[in-house]
């Protein structure tokens, strides 16, 4: 072996052993064997599915209380926390394409499939032959199967200008508080930090509500639901997973709140905080692709 | 150096060492290689000769949908990062992988979403019958009870997957040593980059392409559904979109591992690195644009098809790039054939054969004759077994030495590497003019013009399953066994890389715990 470097260095923390993937492994188990029953309407082996859940969050809040206590503890280093941003990059990346695949579904939908059930392209056939009645518009609000049998129901389209604007005013405007917190853990001033993450949060928790308002809407006085064609589809799988991420990022971001309150964070080392607003804009971009091309469009 | 290692099995479920980790992939993934393997051989037993023979068409069809999920999830990817695990902290100087308790979770998964895929076997209504494409409606309206479980079991795969993938480029990008810069990196490594990329930019869109099915299943959505102004082709853009760079996932790790190999037996440096890179970008960004050529008999507009045919020819460039580089790297070479050489000289040749018969199912007129025919299974098992499995064993003979500490059994080796070489040829070869000649694929009956070929291609087949008992063999020989030579520290002669320069053979369980210099 060639002599290795000696100058200083400061050293990779590589943790020892630790339980916490194989349980975590176990968990996604569960949950996995669990939720196949349920969606088969097995709903007495459906436990097995929260077991994985509850699991998992065990799992998963024990590993990090265990990161934060080895970052206390003086075990990162600078290339440590590097490690940790560019991990969470790649995770927001990855879930940006998540996301992708569904607006690619609409997309597809809207231009093409549309355009073809109507007799577009070289499906003449398929129009006349299958779908004679279906006129293609968007928002469609009936389906082509269901308008050629005779006895279609109808669905209104959500439109964009009511809880929808109220719910992207509230994301734009808690991107700008998280924006002013940050900047006071920057600056050092941790009165206003915590202020405004609470108020980002809050924000999250108000915007949750209101979709959950806008859905119950949807489906008690529209007649908007999953089943509503490949319009409901489209609309329920974007927002709703969209809500799944905002439910958690406003987690996150209560967790960051309490953290900030005990002293976490010092200008300089707040990777934890950054990875939650870096989430929270990620959240917030996507909303406004949706906003455009769910509800406006 | 501290070099203990714990004892006991929870070394293995609770460690966060890549070198573990590395191994418990590539067992893993041998493991799955041979439960593939069987089902191969069910599937040619069954078409040795035309008629029912051994097992019903519903059986059949469970036996090539399992044997394509396994092969490619289970088999090939858990392999290539396998290798990724123990190498690339190696390569480039790091003390281990980036996040190496995330690492664990990674591997951990896969026996829970393989378990999971496994046990639809026993399932009412049988394991997932509609190919390993799964296009709806056949998996949707049409689908056995078990499709549920095999969904969530691509939602676990992905998850161990992205995880993986994440750790591998946060590892290249944070983790070398100083002095390592990114154009001196191996080749593998850089491979093993694009690859990762590839990984977290299309796992997701599967996971997203299993949960409309799964909502179209149970929970009333009409994504594929045209009654309700949906598509069924729609399926098959988003699996395509993630199914074309997987194959480049499968392969460019082989890349990266023949453009190692090849110089140290050649005994020259390798011809044309930074090409060799620039080639793989440009592999891994055509990769995105060129996945509707699997569809071309769909019905998509004639534009649609004539982009996707041109977009896939394009790829035939910089993969020629990096054929003619490993050839001029062998170019007046003072060339040994140890095994490791022969399977990468096996690896060139064979792989371009593949690609050569992906030109022509390129061509969309083409296609439309060839699509869905043995034709097709020829190429992909032509550039996914000599190509991407030869790689793999190319690897493990070529690295086995540095990480054992001794040499594997030559001669048998040798005798491995050569009925094998006979076997696959004889297994792939005659798909071709099977599948020319218009024998459809994942059919367990056939007319009986086809009847030689398909011999030909079973008798290959079982001596090729034969053949990875005799490499399960060299490999217990090694491993437990601890027979065979001791292997020196640079283990082949001037072999290049800091896991020969730098470290002993065996490696130690922790390595370049400070950085190494680098010239």
């Amino acid at each position: 072996m060639s002599e290795q470097q000696t100058t200083e260095y400061e050293k990779y923390y590589v943790p020892e052993q630790s339980k916490l993937p194989f349980i975590g492994s176990i968990g996604l188990l569960l949950t996995a064997f669990g939720a196949g029953h349920m969606v088969q309407g097995n709903s007495s082996l459906s436990w097995i599915m929260y077991l994985g859940l509850a699991v998992l969050v065990y799992m998963l809040s024990t590993w990090w209380s265990s990161t934060i206590r080895e970052s206390h503890d003086g075990l990162y280093s600078a290339q440590m926390s590097r490690s940790f941003r560019q991990g969470m990059i790649w995770f927001i990346t990855s879930e940006v394409m998540f996301f992708a695949a569904f607006f690619g579904a609409l997309f597809y939908g809207r231009v093409l499939v549309m355009e073809w059930l109507g007799g577009g392209s070289n499906n003449a056939a398929t129009h006349d032959f299958l779908y004679p009645d279906f006129v293609p518009t968007w928002p469609m609000t009936s389906t082509p199967g269901e308008l050629n049998n005779g006895a279609p129901t109808t669905w209104e389209a959500m439109g964009a200008w009511g809880l929808p604007a109220i719910n992207t005013a509230i994301l734009l405007f808690s991107s700008f508080t998280l924006t002013i917190a940050h900047h006071a853990l920057i600056e050092k001033n941790r009165q206003t930090l915590i202020l405004f993450t609470s108020i980002t949060a809050l924000l999250g928790v108000i915007f949750m509500m209101l979709q959950v308002e806008e859905y119950i809407h949807a489906y008690q006085e529209m007649g908007l639901t999953l089943g509503s064609g490949f319009y409901g589809s489209t609309f329920f799988l974007l927002t709703g997973f969209h809500g799944l991420h905002v439910t958690v990022g406003t987690i996150f971001l209560i967790v960051m709140a309490l953290r900030c309150a005990k002293g976490h964070f010092t200008p300089k080392d707040h990777f934890a905080y950054e990875a939650g607003a870096w989430y929270w804009h990620f959240v917030d971009v996507v909303w406004v692709f949706l906003f455009i091309f769910v509800y406006i469009l | 150096m501290a070099d203990h290692k714990p004892k006991g099995i929870s070394r293995w479920l609770f460690t966060t060492n890549h070198k573990d980790i590395g191994t418990m992939y590539l067992v893993f993934s041998f493991i799955m290689f041979l439960i593939g393997g069987g089902m191969a051989m069910i599937i040619r037993a069954e078409l040795f000769q035309p008629g029912l023979q051994f097992v019903d068409p519903n059986f059949f069809n469970q036996m090539t949908t399992l044997h394509g999920l396994i092969m490619v999830f289970g088999a090939v990817m858990p392999a290539t990062v396998g290798l990724a695990n123990w190498l690339i902290p190696m390569m480039i100087g790091a003390p281990d992988m980036a996040l190496p308790r995330m690492n664990n979770w990674s591997f951990w998964i896969l026996p829970a979403a393989f378990g999971l895929l496994l046990s639809s076997l026993f399932m009412e209504g049988g394991a997932p019958n509609f190919g390993w494409t799964f296009y709806a409606p056949l998996s949707t309206t049409y689908g056995p009870p078990s499709t549920d479980f095999f969904i969530f079991g691509v939602h676990l795969m992905g998850i161990s997957s992205i995880m993986g993938a994440i750790n591998v480029i946060v590892t290249v990008f944070n983790m070398r040593a100083p002095g390592m810069t990114l154009m001196k990196m191996p080749l593998f490594v850089w491979t093993w980059l694009i690859t990762a990329f590839l990984l977290v930019m299309v796992m997701p869109v599967l996971a997203g392409a299993v949960t409309m099915m799964l909502t179209d299943r149970h929970f009333g959505t009409s994504f594929f559904d045209a009654a309700g102004g949906g598509d069924p082709v729609l399926f098959q853009h988003v699996f395509w979109f993630f199914g074309h760079p997987e194959v480049y996932i499968m392969i460019l790790p082989a890349f990266g591992i023949a453009s190692a190999i090849i110089p140290t037996f050649a005994r020259k440096k390798l011809f044309g690195y930074s090409s060799m890179v620039y080639a793989t970008a440009s592999i891994a960004f055509l990769s995105f644009i060129v996945w509707a050529h699997h569809m071309f008999t769909v019905g998509m507009p004639v534009q649609g098809e004539l982009f996707f045919m041109i977009a896939t020819m394009l790829i035939a460039v910089p993969t020629g790039v990096k054929v003619f580089n490993w050839i001029a790297t062998m170019w007046q070479g003072s060339i040994t054939y140890e095994t490791p050489m022969l399977y990468a000289l096996a690896f060139v040749i064979l792989f371009t054969i593949g690609g050569f018969s992906g030109v022509m199912l390129a061509l969309t007129p083409v296609d439309w004759q060839y699509h869905d025919t043995y034709f097709v299974v020829a190429h992909f098992h032509y550039v996914l077994f000599p190509g991407a499995i030869f790689g793999t064993m190319a690897a493990v003979y070529y690295w086995l030495p540095k990480w054992t500490g001794r040499m594997y059994d030559e001669k048998l080796a040798k005798w491995h590497f050569w009925l094998s070489i006979v076997f696959v040829n004889l297994t792939f070869f005659p798909m071709h003019f099977s599948g020319l000649a218009g024998m459809q694929r994942r059919v367990p009956d056939y007319a009986i013009m086809f009847s030689d070929f398909n011999m030909m291609s079973s008798i290959g087949a079982f001596g090729l399953g034969l053949m990875q008992l005799l490499f399960a063999w060299i490999l217990i020989k090694v491993c437990i066994l601890e027979k065979g030579e001791k292997a020196t520290d640079r283990v082949w002669e001037d072999a290049e890389g800091l896991e020969f320069t730098h470290l002993p053979s065996p490696a130690p369980y922790h390595s370049f715990e400070t950085p190494p210099k680098i010239d």
